[in-house]
């Protein structure tokens, strides 16, 4: 009340100074600094498609120096300056490339851009309430998300470069500013960006969880919930509980590298010279990195597999196949996300016995996974499925949760791990389960609920191109970098021509390049059709895939607040696709049982009502 | 209660929507899942400390002399590194920072008081309360300052070194005390602990300043209260294993 009674004041001392640009204080309120969820959500969307085109560009430019090693780099130059040398990418720049990459995709693209998009456009929407619990705090997190993006972003255009340690930020390298030029100020910048973000996570999570668990509306039980609902609320609570322990880690890496503690670091000589650091353990640090990263993976996937629930049930019109075995297996891989992390460090030389027991837990993963894969196969099975773009990229995520999944147990393997372990298999492992997999995830949830977004149809015909050069590039790209993995290259290096085992391979590489070039550049029809569909796209209905969930009973543009009147009660699940003997093939969940008798089955009954 | 909207439902249809199942407004759901949250970022911190303690070896009289003397090749002995006490000169082992404890628990009734009180909107009472809870935290952090000058000043006579020099006291770099880990961990881990209590006392005291402008009697709750109270116990649960690790085993 305070608050408000200072700002109101220092509105009227301001509105008095410069009477005329009241107009834009309060677009700025509507746009810029906005505490409604839709358009934090599309700020979201904005920002990750962003850095999903930095990410990607990046990736292409370290692939030109993985396929055509022997090419003139110089007419990269006028973006890159300094960092081409004699034609040549500078080896430093590579391993930054690399770093920067990773960092950008999995953190900014398919964190922030995905389960920041996704759960505040739909979690209100979809379970009936105005807006989120806090849209001050939902507002804050976006911005200490703009924070860290820019910090992230400062950091690529330093002379020195951006931090080149790996995505994973293993010390020494990390640790020491002298152990490569990005371990100077770029990897500083790497740790604040991160501890933003990681606060941004936060206030975005606890939001999300508290809005799904109390702001439900009337008779939206847990198990009426959509998967979409489940999806986020489960990837919250894994945020939640994963992402501090990375700040624990990040604050002592922090230490190390600028006050001269010896958490991580022990025992190094540089040129001959011993440095003072005594005891630490770079081992620890890969403990607690992989405490989060390994959830991380999951944070990245599940809000993907929920959307792919609910599109693919839409689509095939039919209720999803095992909606209690979905929410379950979710849970159960949310569950054993917490306790495979070593896994990731097979050979750091850790105990056989423990290795085995990792081993153990990490194939146990494959069950509740399969029952996903299955559900959304038995859920197509003879669907009349349509085939819309959201929908076709929907079945392509299925597709590469299956066939990146299944080397996930071929990596899970300790023994085989040891010839597996940081070669390009684990590169084309995760690039399909999880990176792919997610991408296609978040692109079907844009195709899906941008007439909700925007008003506006995207259109087909681009969808499909979008789709099908994507769908089968992906393929062209990462299938063969299993071969190149299994003969044992170790991803990161820069040179393919170094060694004669790998030389082979060089074709190989010039064709994976040439896909990647070919799959990136195509998405640029999405961006045109995104861009151009919010303009001048074809006018949305109010439920364009005759869905059942409650965001499509919201006017076309829904305002601030979301519905006009009351909100709608629920009724009933959001899978009541085709049921035998109902008028229509969908029957959203607003709609009480005493309307449908014809299709009811026995023990479907309202609730009595309650006296209010 | 504050929230007696959702009275005589039963439990079923709590959950069904409409009503906050868990019987806590959205506020107090976030603070609780914040803590959750901030329990991890402290756990991270203290497997670190189990981590580097278990990777160095531990004091044994059989092997290192049966008396306790500071060396680089074993973990100290907590008894034997914190027995000052600020002006009096006796092997006092402990009792200072059973003092800090003490008073840090001793905030946390006072902070019970506090939530009580404002259930029974006694603004009077929330109002003394709150400041003893202030105080408390106040004298806390004062207390571990002082732990931390003496840590840091170290003994008289110090601990030789192998090449001829002495050390004296502690700081990221050296430590009298033992391996270095153990005094980059004491310090990083009371200091983040330190710091949440700073931000406790920083909270407390703007939220003692709106009970005092009658904020939460026009608002017609205390939970604002409830919430810091929450807060402060998480700070004060977490000194606990703290002090646990650091000082008793």
């Amino acid at each position: 009340m305070d608050l408000a009674h200072i700002s109101t004041d220092s509105h009227i001392n301001h509105s008095h100074d410069h009477d005329h640009d009241h107009e834009e204080l309060s677009w700025i309120q509507k746009y810029i600094f906005s505490e409604d969820h839709k358009v934090i959500a599309k700020q979201y969307l904005f920002m990750g498609i962003m850095w999903a085109i930095f990410g990607g560009a990046m990736s292409l430019i370290f692939r030109l120096q993985l396929g055509f090693p022997n090419a003139s780099m110089d007419w990269l130059q006028p973006l890159l300056g300094d960092w081409i040398k004699e034609g040549k990418l500078d080896p430093e720049f590579y391993l930054a490339l690399v770093t920067m990459h990773g960092t950008i995709m999995v953190f900014f693209v398919l964190t922030a851009g995905l389960s920041g998009t996704f759960s505040n456009f739909l979690i209100p929407l979809q379970i009936g309430a105005r807006d989120m619990a806090s849209g001050f705090l939902n507002m804050l997190s976006f911005w200490f998300f703009g924070l860290s993006s820019i910090i992230m972003m400062v950091s690529i255009f330093l002379e020195t470069g951006p931090a080149s340690g790996g995505w994973v930020i293993y010390p020494p390298l990390s640790a020491l500013p002298q152990a490569v030029t990005g371990s100077g100020l770029g990897m500083t910048l790497w740790l604040t960006s991160m501890a933003f973000f990681i606060v941004s996570s936060l206030l975005g999570g606890i939001n999300y969880i508290t809005t799904i668990i109390n702001l439900r509306t009337k008779g939206m039980s847990f198990f009426r919930m959509p998967l979409t609902i489940w999806a986020f609320f489960i990837t919250a609570v894994i945020g939640l509980l994963s992402f501090p322990v990375l700040f624990a880690a990040a604050l002592l890496l922090i230490f190390d590298r600028s006050f001269g503690t010896s958490f991580f670091l022990s025992d190094i000589y540089i040129a001959g010279e011993a440095l003072q650091h005594t005891g630490g353990s770079p081992v620890l640090f890969q403990h607690l990195f992989w405490f989060l990263g390994h959830p991380e993976v999951y944070i990245v996937l599940l809000p993907a597999l929920g959307i792919t629930s609910e599109i693919i049930a839409t689509n095939s019109r039919k209720p999803i196949f095992g909606y209690k075995a979905m929410i379950l297996s979710m849970l159960a891989i949310a569950f054993l996300s917490f306790i495979v992390w070593a896994h990731h460090m097979f050979v750091t030389g850790m105990n056989p016995f423990l290795g085995t027991i990792f081993m153990f837990l990490t194939l146990i993963i494959a069950v509740p996974s399969a029952v996903k894969a299955f559900n959304y196969i038995t859920t197509l099975w003879r669907g009349n499925i349509i085939f819309t773009p959201a929908m076709l990229f929907s079945i392509g995520l299925v597709s590469f949760f299956i066939s990146g999944g299944l080397t996930g147990i071929i990596l899970g393997n300790a023994a085989a791990d040891i010839q597996l372990h940081d070669t390009y298999f684990v590169v084309a492992h995760f690039h399909l389960v999880m990176g792919s997999a997610s991408f296609f995830g978040m692109l079907a949830g844009v195709y899906h609920w941008f007439p909700k977004m925007f008003g506006r149809m995207l259109d087909d015909t681009l969808g499909y191109i979008h789709f099908w050069i994507s769908f089968v590039g992906i393929y062209m790209v990462f299938f063969p970098l299993h071969y190149i993995g299994i003969a044992g290259f170790p991803r990161r290096y820069y040179s393919f021509t170094g060694f004669d085992f790998t030389r082979s391979f060089t074709d190989l590489n010039t064709f994976v390049s040439i896909a990647a070039i070919i799959t990136f550049t195509a998405q640029f029809i999405f961006v045109f059709n995104f861009i151009y569909s919010i303009f001048k796209g074809r006018k949305a209905n109010s439920n364009p895939w005759k869905s059942n969930t409650l965001e499509w009973t919201t006017p076309i543009h829904p305002g601030h607040g979301n519905w006009v009147g009351e909100i709608p009660t629920v009724y009933r699940w959001s899978y009541d696709y085709s049921k035998p003997g109902a008028s229509e093939d969908f029957i959203p969940q607003n709609v009480p049982y005493a309307h449908t008798p014809e299709s009811n089955l026995p023990n479907e009954v309202d609730p009595v009502a309650h006296k209010h | 209660m504050a929230h007696s909207a959702t009275i005589d439902n039963n439990s079923e249809d709590i959950w069904n929507g409409g009503a906050e199942p868990l019987k806590a407004s959205w506020g107090k759901l976030m603070m609780w899942f914040f803590l959750l949250s901030d329990a991890l970022s402290f756990s991270g911190l203290l497997v670190t400390y189990g981590f580097s303690r278990f990777s160095h070896k531990a004091y044994d009289p059989n092997i290192h002399g049966l008396v306790f003397k500071f060396s680089d090749t074993y973990w100290p002995i907590p008894e034997a590194v914190f027995t000052h006490i600020p002006f009096i000169h006796i092997n006092a082992p402990l009792v200072f920072v059973g003092i800090m404890t003490f008073i840090l628990i001793l905030s946390s009734v006072t902070m019970v008081l506090a939530v009580e009180a404002g259930h029974r909107m006694d603004k009077e009472e929330v109002k003394k309360w709150m400041l003893w809870t202030i105080l408390g935290g106040f004298a806390f952090l004062g207390c571990q300052a002082w732990e931390w000058s003496i840590f840091i000043q170290g003994s008289e006579e110090g601990r030789l070194l192998l090449d001829g020099s002495k050390v004296f006291g502690a700081n990221l770099h050296v430590n009298e005390y033992g391996p270095q880990l153990f005094a980059d961990l004491f310090f990083f881990i009371t200091g983040f602990h330190g710091t949440h209590v700073l931000s406790g006392v920083i909270i407390n005291i703007i939220v003692f300043y709106n009970v005092c402008l009658g904020t939460y009697d026009r608002v017609g709750n205390y939970e604002m209260v409830e919430k810091v109270g929450l807060y402060w116990h998480f700070v004060d649960l977490v000194w606990v294993f703290v002090f646990t690790f650091f000082y008793l085993v």
